[in-house]
């Protein structure tokens, strides 16, 4: 076989146990043209090669068979991020090896090795040191030396100092075969840093995924009709104002159209957050990304690819979201009163012994000495280990946090402002009292509910299905667009659909309402509603406790929002647009509060990267997910205040271990700066902190209660 | 101490080996889905991939 191969790369949010993997990657297999597929469960992705004749759309429509909804990936940019964190630790796997090594020959030095034996080890430990150095320290030098050029100062630059200075002097004292090497010290400090560099920078990458690329996504193409009418699969990209779409039931919009043939209602919740759907026929707008809901339409395109309004969203998103990359991380405001204070301290013991007549090799054995004690190993695990260890516990709550200084902002929050809906409230509809169908209806109405894909629909189908009732089959099932399904039972027709159109009598849609009727028997309405998450209420209730001012703030209509916020007895602002929601929280800000913004649709992106932090549920529209900082899992709102006092509890332990670290030079420096640290003190001081900073930090296995 | 001149190169080389193990485990895609490895183990394999 020569066929030509392609490669299409998928993100798939929902996979995340062995099942998922193998149904998905067997699934996959199995099908013509798939020549392999490749899950990765920590991105998310799936990888495909297969025949160059199938479409990506056919892909994915496999996946929809097998239970997961797919985005494709255009780019693989996200490669490429992690490729900081795979040098990183290939720098470690170097460092740690350098530092085994170093120590065993260290050791023997310090039990007393002599002459021709210390001096072969300390040739030997020479001989791994300096490659090391020269390999493993590039991440700080580089740092340093970003910082150094435009005449600033960071964590780096002492320790690229004090690990050069070190280096080279231990060199000198092996080749003029002195006592003291510190190639061990220098080489173990770099272990250590890169340690806490490594995991702090795994943790972003694990969120980062895949998440930049994403808005670009939320529709890949559309089926556009050429000029002699044949329909042909094209790129969102490569779709232009004036093409005809036709856009089928169940379908994103690919652009920005006019309807020209077809009726049916239109989805907005992604752009509006809005969940009642709005009728479209000819002539009415719609926007690239909403949904299809009710029938076939052909639109033409007035709008594409980044002139939609989608696109224009996503701009607004990312020019909200340069305010929060000001944001200076607790371990660089600590570097930058520490930098300067280690520097001059080093350099008044260089010169202090210099005037009391020492020679330069031993003042600077001293300075060096002094840097090294020190050097932030200590601060430099603090945070990152502290962050890591509160992120693994609340994994475990179902909280997933993307970047580390999210930790460090969600502490400072005092004001939260919450989206409704999908947020405070479910996102989907429940069923609203009892349910008037005798068995024998509730059987029928099963059976038409379940041949329809509008959403209503599905949540009837899903309501009489937990109450275990079978479906019975139906003959002539048809769908009728803006209106609902019928068939007939027994000969006599059944519908299901707008209450008017079921039956004359009943009232026409108010909210979110749908009748079941027979023909020539009773008719009843089955009213549905956007249910409140289970314990929004005790959730808002821990924030308020906390100090917290919470409101809302929602693009829904005025009516909808208030029976909300009465219900939880917050305030609530309604029918915001985006670039409102935006505004708010900037003006918030502009006051000098700090802002939790809890967010899930399209709509609330901008406002989500306006806010200091940020909060989605896991079930957030995709955009919501890439511009929150924090996602959770489940039904329950209390992830919030879970979080909020897990970030809390963290900067805590955060300000303990900068305590300790310093307390504990404190201690060392006065020794160094004496002259009487030799390089086991420097060692046995170094390890020691850093074990206690990392054993202080364990302690936030439980931090998310 | 003539032990020392054989000893120390071999706790060098097996080392710098477990070193070479770890890079080439890392180019060859091991670490890229720590996750996924640990619960790839739960699969069932196809019968017919058993023999």
């Amino acid at each position: 076989m020569t066929t030509a191969l392609d490669h299409s790369e998928f993100l798939i949010p929902g996979m995340r146990c062995a099942g998922c993997i193998a149904k998905i990657e067997g699934g996959l297999q199995k099908a013509p043209g798939v020549s392999r597929a490749r899950v990765n469960l920590t991105t998310k992705r799936l990888s495909v090669d297969h025949d160059a004749g199938m479409e990506p759309a056919d892909i994915k429509a496999l996946l929809d068979r097998l239970g997961f909804s797919a985005e494709l990936s255009v780019n693989a940019g996200a490669v490429a991020d992690r490729s900081e964190s795979r040098n990183l630790l290939k720098a470690l796997g170097v460092a740690g090896f350098a530092a085994m090594n170093i120590m065993l020959l260290s050791v023997s030095v310090w039990s007393g090795a002599e002459g021709a034996t210390r001096q072969m080890f300390h040739w030997l430990s020479a001989l791994i040191a300096m490659p090391t150095v020269a390999y493993a320290g590039r991440p700080f030098f580089r740092s340093a030396w970003t910082a150094l050029r435009r005449a600033r100062t960071n964590m780096d630059v002492p320790i690229s100092i004090g690990i050069l200075i070190a280096t080279a002097l231990s060199l000198y004292e092996t080749i003029i075969g002195g006592p003291h090497a510190y190639f061990d010290g220098a080489v173990s400090l770099i272990f250590f840093l890169l340690a806490g560099r490594y995991l702090d920078s795994a943790m972003r990458d694990r969120a980062r995924d895949g998440a930049a690329n994403l808005l670009r996504q939320t529709v890949q193409g559309g089926m556009v009709q050429g000029a002699d009418g044949a329909v042909t699969w094209r790129a969102a990209n490569e779709i232009d104002p004036g093409m005809l779409l036709s856009v089928g039931m169940g379908e994103r919009f690919a652009a920005d159209g006019r309807v020209e043939q077809g009726t049916s209602a239109v989805d907005r919740s992604l752009v509006t957050g809005e969940t009642a759907l709005d009728a479209v026929s000819s002539g009415d707008p719609v926007l690239a990304g909403t949904l299809n809901v009710e029938g076939p339409l052909m639109i033409r395109v007035t709008a594409a690819g980044p002139d939609t309004t989608i696109a224009e969203m996503a701009r607004l998103m990312e020019t909200a979201g340069q305010g929060r990359s000001h944001y200076v991380r607790v371990a660089d405001r600590a570097a930058r009163l520490y930098a300067p204070a280690v520097h001059s301290l080093a350099a008044m013991s260089f010169i202090g012994w210099m005037l009391a007549g020492a020679g330069w090799h031993q003042a600077l054995l001293i300075a060096v000495a002094v840097l090294i004690i020190t050097c932030p190993c200590a601060l430099g695990l603090a945070v990152p280990v502290a962050q890591v260890v509160a992120a693994g516990s609340l994994m475990r709550r179902g909280i997933l946090i993307k970047d580390g200084s999210a930790l460090e902002r969600l502490a400072e929050v005092d004001t939260v402002r919450f989206d409704k809906t999908g947020t405070l409230t479910l996102g989907r509809m429940v069923f609203e009292g009892a349910l008037s169908l005798n068995p024998e209806e509730a059987a029928i109405a099963l059976g038409l509910a379940q041949a329809s894909r509008h959403p209503l629909a599905h949540a009837v189908a899903q309501m009489l299905q937990e109450r275990n009732v079978q479906p019975v089959v139906l003959t002539g099932v048809k769908e009728c667009p803006g209106l609902g399904v019928e068939g007939a039972w027994q000969g006599k027709t059944a519908r299901l659909g707008k209450p008017d159109w079921v039956a004359s009598q009943l009232p026409g849609s108010a909210g979110a309402a749908t009748a079941f009727g027979i023909e020539r028997e009773g008719a009843h309405v089955l009213a549905f509603r956007d249910a409140l998450r289970p314990d929004a209420a005790h959730a808002v209730g821990r924030l308020a406790a906390a100090g917290m001012e919470v409101a809302i703030l929602s693009g829904d209509r005025e009516q909808a929002v208030r029976s909300v916020a009465s219900a939880l007895g917050v305030p609530a602002v309604a029918e915001l647009s985006p670039a409102d929601k935006v505004a708010r929280i900037e003006q918030l800000r502009g006051e000098g509060k700090r802002v939790l913004m809890v967010g899930d649709g399209l709509n609330d992106g901008p406002a989500l990267a306006a806010g200091n932090v940020s909060m989605a549920p896991a079930s957030a529209s995709d955009v919501g997910q890439t511009a929150a900082d924090l996602l959770f899992l489940g039904d329950s709102l209390a992830p919030v205040p879970i979080a909020l006092m897990a970030a809390r509890r963290t900067m805590r332990v955060v300000r303990q271990n900068f305590v300790l670290a310093i307390g504990y030079n404190i201690l060392a420096v006065p020794l160094a700066i004496l002259g009487l640290v030799t390089p086991l003190v420097a060692a046995v001081a170094m390890s020691t902190s850093s074990i206690l900073v990392v054993a202080n930090a364990l302690r936030l296995r439980t931090c998310a209660r | 101490m003539s032990g020392l001149a054989v000893l120390i190169p071999i706790a060098l080389m097996l080392g710098l080996a477990g070193l070479g193990a770890f890079f080439w485990s890392l180019s060859s895609g091991q670490f890229d889905d720590l996750d996924g490895a640990a619960v790839r183990i739960l699969i069932e394999p196809d019968e017919d991939e058993i023999h």
